[in-house]
């Protein structure tokens, strides 16, 4: 507790004007100062804290949230008050102003929410479960997403928001379990492989017989869920008997039992449809979601499309391996299919693809392919079993995911395929939530001659380097007087012989021992590729790049290139130059050689996205060694000055966290006047002559890893 | 039993009793054949799919003693060929298992040979091509292998580092057989008869099984083995539960990271 006195009336207007700024929106604070003036010490720094973070966002959302806020601090606790805020912030974040406003206006719904959030599963918890749980069964591999509703287009699964029926978590989470397993089956027993949009039109009320529909096709997985999954299968029913689900008409039990059968299929769910059309209504089950016929049925037949493409493709590049390396073969192998004999009846694929007659092992990834197909088609038409011609190559085939990143500009651009980020808003002292958008981008190699030119230029220095590296590679200490080891120590056991014809009591540390000193070190590179480097530093920056790699090799130390640029929050982007288990090839090389200054510097979705990458590699010691040649900027000018400094800055304090140390190599003559706050008082260098970078950057490295 | 360990040195270990092995390919053959011509085997394979187990067999098959250096990253080459100890004043020479037994006409086989340091694996070299010899230079003697001796060592490509890879002068010097967990019919036997657990629940455990593995690669760096399930179904016949069973045998042996681990629990208590 403060032992101040509470700030007076005056003082409170006073921040107050400055933190709504009076002076251009004209709000009139004085009646608010008034009721803050007669609260205690902490409640008049809790809400004018608060006022100030919301400020920075909109003067009148600040306002807003103060005035009721000074209501509800009597209500509730300041923990609440402090949530309810962020999470207006959020909303602001993702919609807009006008959200924030009604979070704002309606406290009491955010109560409300609070309470069901509270015993709800979130799908942003559970997805990290899901995901994987749906990875685990079999079939297509399917992806969890979020959506309004339940329902699946036969690849992504999509999951609302929150599940909150019932009245605690870990049932909710349960009931996001008995979704998914409803979707998977409707991927996995055929249920989109039917136009099901075109069947119900015919009927008086589509609407209806797609209602009739699904709780048919709800048994006929049900049995299959239950076959295959008993536990989830009892656990679905349990979920069924809290909820109440109403058990299904007496007229309904024929079809159930036709539909349990195992050879039950779509068409048997449509065959009852036509019988049980008019029968009574139904709510549905509480685990079965919705069908969206028209979507799924567009997506099915995208799949079938790219899914073929992609078979003959793979069998493309499968002949074409073969025809390398049997120069006896003359036709390109005829690939073909053949039964399993020890196959399953459950399995998906029970043949093999077979060239003339003998089995071949086949790539996992043909295996996904060919179980895409089986679940669409049931069958695996021959010309899907004919590779490629050499023409037919679309590498967009394999990265629908990736939209291209000038996409980030057009209005159907969304965020699939990208890492999101949080960012540090210092004015609101708390992150944004995932606001930066980043991908990672291939670097097209250039030619080598860069890299021959930089070795002519400092053959020299490249020798000693690769010198003074090779020294620090693991150095070998032999061991003297040890409990065990290779060696017989002779001095020691001369002196332990004496010392028992002594009648002393003898060591028995007569043995030498080689000690071997293993460097255990992932060091991440983040190379600055800002437009600001144009010229001089990246030639630099790339030669420093390219002894340092020659340095490194010497060393045997793990490291990994990134450059990054960015573009708005919307459009960070890492540039994969070399990944820890890439080696330094021609490839590789090429890249370094190729890179080249972008756009602007916004530093901490890149940092960030380096430390996970780091986070991933089991090591000693992890380094994030940036070399830029400015401060954090970006095209919004947002980023430019203490915001961007500061998120920085909150990025390496994350990354410190995860146990990685970052350093700064920078050639920013100012850097004296930030890099300390961001980087700490001795994680940084300035180099005041560009030329010196490529000389000194394996220096500095030499210096911090020893 | 009488509570007292059966001590034995390591070259005169027969296996007595027939290990329990199914062959899922042409394996026992191959080995045969490399072992009447004097080559040394390389068994690559995951963690826990038998080739421990198969290296039994084989043992037992060939009448030969089976010594098992299970290598680490301290293992030196003294480790292996041997060194001096200090005995009464005087120093004595002691065998590794190496030399151990290449005197004795042994199986050498070394578990999991990469995690022994580079320098170390050099040492079987000589061993490994046609001239058969085990140099010990501390003591200035050639050890010449008999035609029993055999050398084999096991590997993981799978998990292990980049660092940890094979040497090319290594490898090319040994055949290879190649293991992969069985199919599910057989796997399913496997584990019946190791652990005596009937046939609908081992049906059930290989499927979980298979679908860990199908989490290889998405968060898990590897699927359950056959040892895991033999070792889950034991747990069952013991009157365990078969969600708890996989849940301790399983789930814990294949991950710490939390997520992954409720998420490999959803998937056993959907299964049970």
């Amino acid at each position: 507790m403060s032992d101040r006195a509470p700030l007076t009336y005056e003082a409170i207007l006073v921040q107050l004007d400055e933190v709504l700024e009076v002076e251009f929106t004209f709000i009139r604070a004085e009646q608010l100062a008034e009721v803050i003036a007669g609260m205690q010490c902490e409640q008049q720094d809790f809400i004018l804290d608060w006022a100030r973070r919301a400020a920075a966002i909109n003067p009148e959302l600040a306002f807003q949230f103060a005035n009721r806020a000074k209501e509800v601090m009597e209500e509730v606790e300041l923990e609440i008050v402090a949530n309810w805020c962020l999470h207006a912030m959020d909303s602001y974040d993702r919609v807009g102003l006008q959200q924030a406003m009604s979070v704002i206006r309606d406290f009491d719904g955010f109560l409300a929410v609070g309470h069901q959030r509270a015993a709800g599963s979130l799908f942003e918890d559970a997805v990290g479960v899901l995901s994987p749980f749906v990875q685990g069964l079999d079939g297509r591999r399917l992806k969890v997403q979020l959506d309004d509703v339940a329902w699946t287009d036969g690849e992504i699964l999509y999951l609302p928001e929150i599940m909150a029926r019932l009245d605690n978590e870990a049932d909710n989470f349960q009931l996001f379990k008995a979704h998914i397993a409803q979707l998977w089956a409707q991927t996995r027993c055929g249920t989109l492989n039917v136009n099901l949009a075109e069947v119900f039109v015919a009927y008086e009320n589509p609407e209806r017989a797609q209602q009739q529909f699904h709780l048919l096709e709800t048994q006929r997985l049900n049995a299959f869920i239950k076959r295959e999954l008993p536990g989830l299968f009892r656990m679905m029913m349990a979920l069924g008997n809290k909820l109440d689900d109403p058990a299904l008409p007496e007229a309904w039990q024929l079809a159930c039992e036709d539909l349990q059968r195992k050879e039950a299929t779509v068409d048997d769910s449509l065959a009852w449809l036509a019988k049980l059309y008019d029968d009574q209504a139904h709510p549905g089950f509480c685990y079965q979601g919705q069908l969206k016929p028209t979507e799924a049925w567009d997506a099915r037949q995208k799949r079938i499309e790219l899914d073929k493409a992609r078979l003959r493709e793979m069998l493309r590049v499968i002949a074409n391996e073969m025809m390398e390396g049997d120069e006896e073969r003359e036709a390109p192998p005829e690939f073909d299919i053949k039964d399993k004999e020890d196959a399953d009846e459950e399995q998906i694929v029970p043949f093999e693809i077979v060239l003339d007659d003998v089995p071949m092992p086949v790539p996992e990834s043909v295996v996904e392919q060919l179980t895409s197909i089986m679940l669409d088609l049931s069958e695996i038409p021959p010309e899907y079993l004919d590779p490629a011609g050499d023409g037919e190559y679309d590498p967009s085939l394999f990265k629908e995911d990736e939209q291209g990143s000038d996409d980030a500009w057009s209005g159907t651009y969304h965020e699939e395929g990208a890492f999101l980020y949080n960012e540090w808003d210092v004015a609101r002292q708390a992150h944004k939530k995932n606001w930066c958008v980043l991908r990672e981008v291939e670097v097209e190699p250039e030619t080598t001659d860069f890299y021959h030119q930089t070795l002519n230029k400092y053959a020299g220095h490249v020798r000693s380097l690769r010198r003074t590296f090779e020294i620090l590679r693991g150095e070998d200490k032999l061991l003297k007087r040890q409990r065990d080891g290779e060696d017989v120590d002779i001095d020691a056991l001369v002196e332990a012989w004496g010392d028992m014809s002594q009648g002393l009591e003898m060591s028995e540390q007569i043995f030498t021992r080689m000690h071997k000193e293993e460097r255990n070190i992932a060091v991440m590179f983040m190379v600055d590729m800002s437009g600001s480097t144009r010229g001089w530093i990246n030639e630099a920056e790339r030669e420093a790049l390219i002894l340092l790699a020659e340095s490194l090799e010497a060393l045997g130390d793990r490291y990994a290139i990134y450059g990054f640029s960015g573009w708005t929050r919307k459009r960070c982007d890492a540039f994969r130059i070399k990944d820890f288990d890439e080696h330094w090839t021609e490839d590789v090389i090429g890249k370094v050689c190729a890179i080249e200054p972008k756009d602007y510097t916004r530093m901490g979705a890149p940092i960030r996205h380096l430390t996970e990458k780091l986070k991933q590699v089991e090591a000693r010691t992890k380094l994030l060694i940036t070399l830029s040649d400015g401060k954090p900027d970006d095209y919004d000018l947002e980023y430019r000055g203490d915001y961007g400094i500061e998120d920085t800055r909150q990025a390496l304090y994350e990354a410190r966290r995860e146990g990685v140390h970052a350093y700064c190599i920078t050639i920013d003559k100012e850097g004296q006047e930030y890099l300390p706050h961001m980087y700490g008082g001795a994680n940084y260098v300035v180099l005041d002559d560009i030329g010196k970078l490529p000389l000194k950057v394996s220096d500095i490295y030499r210096k911090i890893t020893t | 039993m009488s509570g007292q360990a059966h001590v034995l040195k390591t070259e005169e270990y027969f296996i007595t009793d027939e290990p329990y092995y199914e062959s899922v390919g042409d394996e026992i053959s191959i080995f045969e054949a490399a072992y009447k011509s004097g080559l040394p085997i390389l068994l690559k394979g995951p963690t826990g799919c038998g080739k421990t187990r198969f290296m039994e067999h084989m043992a037992w098959r060939l009448k030969r003693p089976l010594i098992t250096v299970s290598c680490h990253d301290d293992l030196t080459a003294s480790d292996l060929v041997g060194r001096f100890l200090i005995k009464g004043g005087e120093t004595v020479w002691v065998d590794g298992p190496l030399a151990a037994s290449v005197r004795a006409g042994a199986i050498c086989y070394l578990d999991e040979v990469v995690e022994a340091r580079k320098d170390t694996t050099v040492v079987i070299h000589p061993l490994a091509d046609d001239r058969r010899v085990l140099p010990m230079e501390k003591v200035g003697e050639l050890l010449e292998a008999s035609p029993e001796f055999c050398l084999a060592m096991s590997y993981n490509p799978g998990y292990q580092s980049v660092l940890k890879d094979l040497k090319q002068s290594t490898r090319q010097r040994f055949v290879a057989l190649e293991f992969d967990y069985p199919a599910a019919g057989l796997e399913q036997t496997i584990v019946e008869k190791e652990s005596g657990v009937e046939p609908s629940l081992a049906a059930r455990l290989v499927k979980f099984a298979q679908m860990t593995r199908n989490l290889k690669g998405q968060g898990l760096d590897e699927g359950a083995s056959t040892r895991l399930l033999v070792h889950a179904a034991k747990l069952i016949v013991e009157g365990i539960d078969p969600v708890v069973a996989c849940r301790s045998c399983v789930s814990q042996a294949l991950t710490d990271e939390a997520d992954m681990l409720v998420a490999v629990n959803e998937l056993s208590s959907s299964l049970f």
